[in-house]
């Protein structure tokens, strides 16, 4: 791992992603920041804050809202030769650049034999477990996984959001670099109803001030056990601890960090050691992502296998917002899993 | 109170098969009529151009009006006459190997070619362009090998593109043309990108998107114009009116009773309508909007009026949506004529010379073809390695394109 001898500080996830914008600015004149409010007013989520200060106009500004034109302006000055950083508000309202992220980044570098790249980053805040209702709660990392051509990343603590993102800027191919809010300020196992505590009470809290990077196609085992392998990323990774402590069972939790492609070795050596693999993500279930890493997991441990593949997900609903912590899949209902994978043992 | 039930109103060409076209809703308006504004101008001051129509040559073959001032020179005439007249043969030539099966599609830009050459010729090395698919004048105004583009047309183990993309869907880095895409109106906005990140860098160099009339309807379009005013990006709008979109006619892209320039005013950008068939008027308006873009005065929409003079595609029949003889009453004639015939009439070009340039430009089609033949068609089937199908789509080939390439065996 490439790295500085630096500091370390305490860090939100915010502050560990501005960190890291912050860093590449200064080390790299091609690279522009931009997306809505993202320029003088720092960021709805402040994860850009004083950067256009610090760098000027030019290189941090504001944009229209029109997501379209944010992918489409980035793949134009890829092609010039710049590495755009863009930011997407919401995941949720991706949808509009579906076109320019799909037909065009994803496929640049293919259709014309390495004659143009995207080396764009698109950051998009995902993820519910905050009352954002259908539009400021959804995670639809299946969509850019299932696109040839990108690569889908989403952290889960303020140091691998500092060094992923890193790598993602630095990464030649279109990353599309899910953040997950709801782990913006502090990690959340699920259990809504008790105090959130902040970053700064976490080992993985603590960051480094200067450059470092955290590998792409490399997963992290959060936590090491031997009887179950749980898959997953983003908030879930706390949910899983949380629940696996509560049914009493010691679960090896996989956080994939990068999504597709993804760290494969790392889940085969997992599965074939404890026989058992639960996949969780927030995400509706049917042809969800979760569906790729079960088809993944029969089709390479299917010998090792001691029980079904378990997925536990989102349901196949839009996100509510009242229902939120009956939708959110919340550690009652993973633990209820991880037993049941023994049960029909 | 009694009420009139509501209508719905669909759009319709004059002109259907066996009909005539009424072509007056063009809103032509004389060869040296409209004015030369300064590069600077407002572009809410541009309206009367925006739907008025800039033309330079009239129907004696003469050069009028304030466009005609500082004509290109003589040289440059000859070289965008001989460009256009080559793109054409290599059109004609193209669409008769797709009859043959040598090729599966091809796209002719008949009608169409003063406008991409003589942009091209307006503008400086460095620049780049984001086409669409009738632009192939683009490449060779700046004489790109016309191999090459065949052997991409006929995805054989020569092919640039190594047979991943559909015939005519060009890539060429070094000659300022951008990777050409199927979805339409993409390109239009990632121009507007490319602009604003020469304008970042303190560059020199400017973009142009090319869109065709149908395309404007994409949102892309919409997004390209706002992002333009906005930053004042230092780029060319290239709007295409050709009449029609496959079988649909301008009028349902939203060009009834107005022009399609006329939408950058409302975007602040400084529209200009031009002639598009008249390559002084092309050359001039696009160093006009050149210059405009790298003086930092902004962008420039132009609508190039011209008609799709041949069918959309090799997949294409236009005879069963528009008059079979609809090109011959266009009131904008060929390109290729009038600057011959102005040319001819200014004695720096002969009927014998132009002769001569038909039957070189013949030979070299005819010898490119043989040479790009040799590599292969698809007909022979002989192509790049299967293997390279699965390369660059990453940078680097990741495990699990590794395995799928191993599963196919090659």
């Amino acid at each position: 791992m490439a790295q500085e001898k630096t500091k370390t500080r305490p860090m939100t996830m915010i502050q560990a992603l501005r960190s890291a914008m912050d860093v590449m600015l200064e080390r790299d004149d091609n690279i522009v920041v931009f997306g809505e409010d993202v320029g003088y007013f720092g960021g709805v989520f402040r994860c850009t804050e004083g950067l256009q200060a610090k760098y000027g106009q030019s290189r941090v500004f504001d944009a229209p809202i029109s997501e379209s034109g944010i992918v489409a302006a980035a793949i134009g000055m890829g092609a010039y030769g710049l590495r755009p950083v863009v930011e997407i508000q919401f995941a949720d309202y991706f949808y509009p650049a579906a076109d320019q992220i799909f037909s065009e980044a994803a496929r640049l570098r293919y259709r014309s034999a390495g004659g143009y790249t995207a080396p764009l980053t698109i950051r998009m805040p995902c993820g519910g477990g905050i009352f954002g209702g259908q539009t400021h709660s959804q995670s639809p990392e299946a969509l850019f996984t299932h696109v040839t051509g990108l690569r889908t990343v989403m952290p889960s603590n303020p140091y691998d959001a500092k060094g992923l993102l890193i790598s993602s800027i630095e990464n030649d191919d279109p990353v599309i670099f899910l953040e997950p809010k709801r782990l913006y300020n502090g990690p959340f196992d699920g259990h809504h109803d008790q105090p959130v505590v902040p970053w700064s009470k976490h080992p993985l809290g603590n960051v480094p001030e200067g450059y470092y990077t955290v590998p792409l196609d490399s997963a992290s085992l959060y936590r090491e056990g031997r009887d179950l392998t749980v898959l997953t990323y983003g908030t879930m990774v706390y949910v899983a601890e949380v629940a696996a402590r509560e049914a009493g069972i010691e679960a090896d939790i996989l956080d994939l960090r990068s999504l597709w492609p993804l760290d494969m070795d790392a889940i085969l050596n997992s599965v074939r050691k404890t026989g058992r693999c639960v996949v969780l993500h927030e995400a509706t279930r049917t042809s969800g992502f979760g569906a790729e890493l079960c088809a993944l997991v029969q089709e390479h441990c299917f010998y090792h296998l001691e029980a079904p593949v378990e997925r536990i997900t989102g349901w196949d609903t839009p996100y509510p917002h009242s229902h939120e912590w009956a939708y959110f899949p919340g550690p009652k209902r993973v633990a209820e899993a991880f037993k049941r994978v023994f049960r029909e043992a | 109170m009694t009420q009139t039930p509501l209508k719905f109103y669909v759009p319709e060409p004059s002109g259907r098969p066996g009909q005539a076209t009424d072509f007056s809703y063009l809103r032509l308006q004389p060869a040296g009529a409209a004015r030369k504004p300064p590069i600077d101008i407002t572009p809410y001051d541009t309206r009367d151009l925006a739907i008025g129509l800039i033309r330079v040559l009239d129907e004696h073959d003469e050069a009028q009006g304030p466009w005609a001032e500082d004509l290109p020179d003589d040289d440059l005439l000859r070289r965008g006459l001989r460009a256009m007249v080559k793109t054409r043969i290599f059109d004609a030539r193209m669409v008769i190997a797709q009859r043959q099966k040598k090729t599966s599609f091809y796209m002719q830009c008949l009608g169409e070619e003063a406008i991409a050459i003589g942009q091209s010729l307006a503008l400086r090395e460095g620049d780049m362009h984001f086409p669409s698919y009738r632009q192939q004048g683009l490449l060779i105004a700046q004489d790109y090998p016309l191999f090459d583009m065949m052997c991409q047309i006929f995805s054989n183990d020569q092919d640039p593109l190594k047979g991943r993309q559909l015939p005519v869907l060009y890539s060429v880095p070094e000659k300022g043309f951008f990777t050409l895409s199927g979805n339409l109106g993409t390109q239009m906005p990632q121009a507007v990108g490319w602009a604003m990140a020469s304008a970042i860098k303190g560059d020199t160099r400017i973009a142009c998107g090319w869109i065709g009339d149908g395309a404007t309807a994409e949102s892309d379009y919409q997004t390209a114009l706002l992002f333009a005013h906005v930053y004042r990006a230092p780029v060319i709008l290239n709007v295409i009116n050709n009449q029609w979109a496959i079988s649909t006619f301008q009028s349902v892209a939203g060009g009834e009773g107005i022009t399609l320039a006329a939408r950058g005013i409302g975007s602040n950008v400084a529209s200009l309508r031009v002639d598009g068939n008249d390559f002084l008027a092309v050359h001039a308006v696009s160093r006009w909007a050149a210059e405009r873009a790298r003086n930092n005065h902004g962008a420039t929409l132009i609508e190039w009026v011209s008609y799709r003079a041949g069918p959309h595609s090799t997949s294409d029949d236009p005879s069963k949506y528009r008059p079979a003889d609809d090109w011959s009453r266009f009131p904008l004639g060929d390109p290729i004529a009038r600057l011959k015939n102005y040319m001819l009439k200014r004695d720096i070009w002969s009927e014998q010379e132009h002769q001569e340039l038909q039957k070189a430009c013949e030979a070299e089609v005819v010898a490119a073809q043989k040479k790009a033949e040799a590599h292969g068609t698809l007909a022979t089937g002989r192509t790049s390695s299967v293997a390279t199908m699965f390369e660059d789509v990453y940078k680097d080939m990741p495990e699990h394109l590794r395995r799928q390439r191993q599963e196919l065996g090659v």
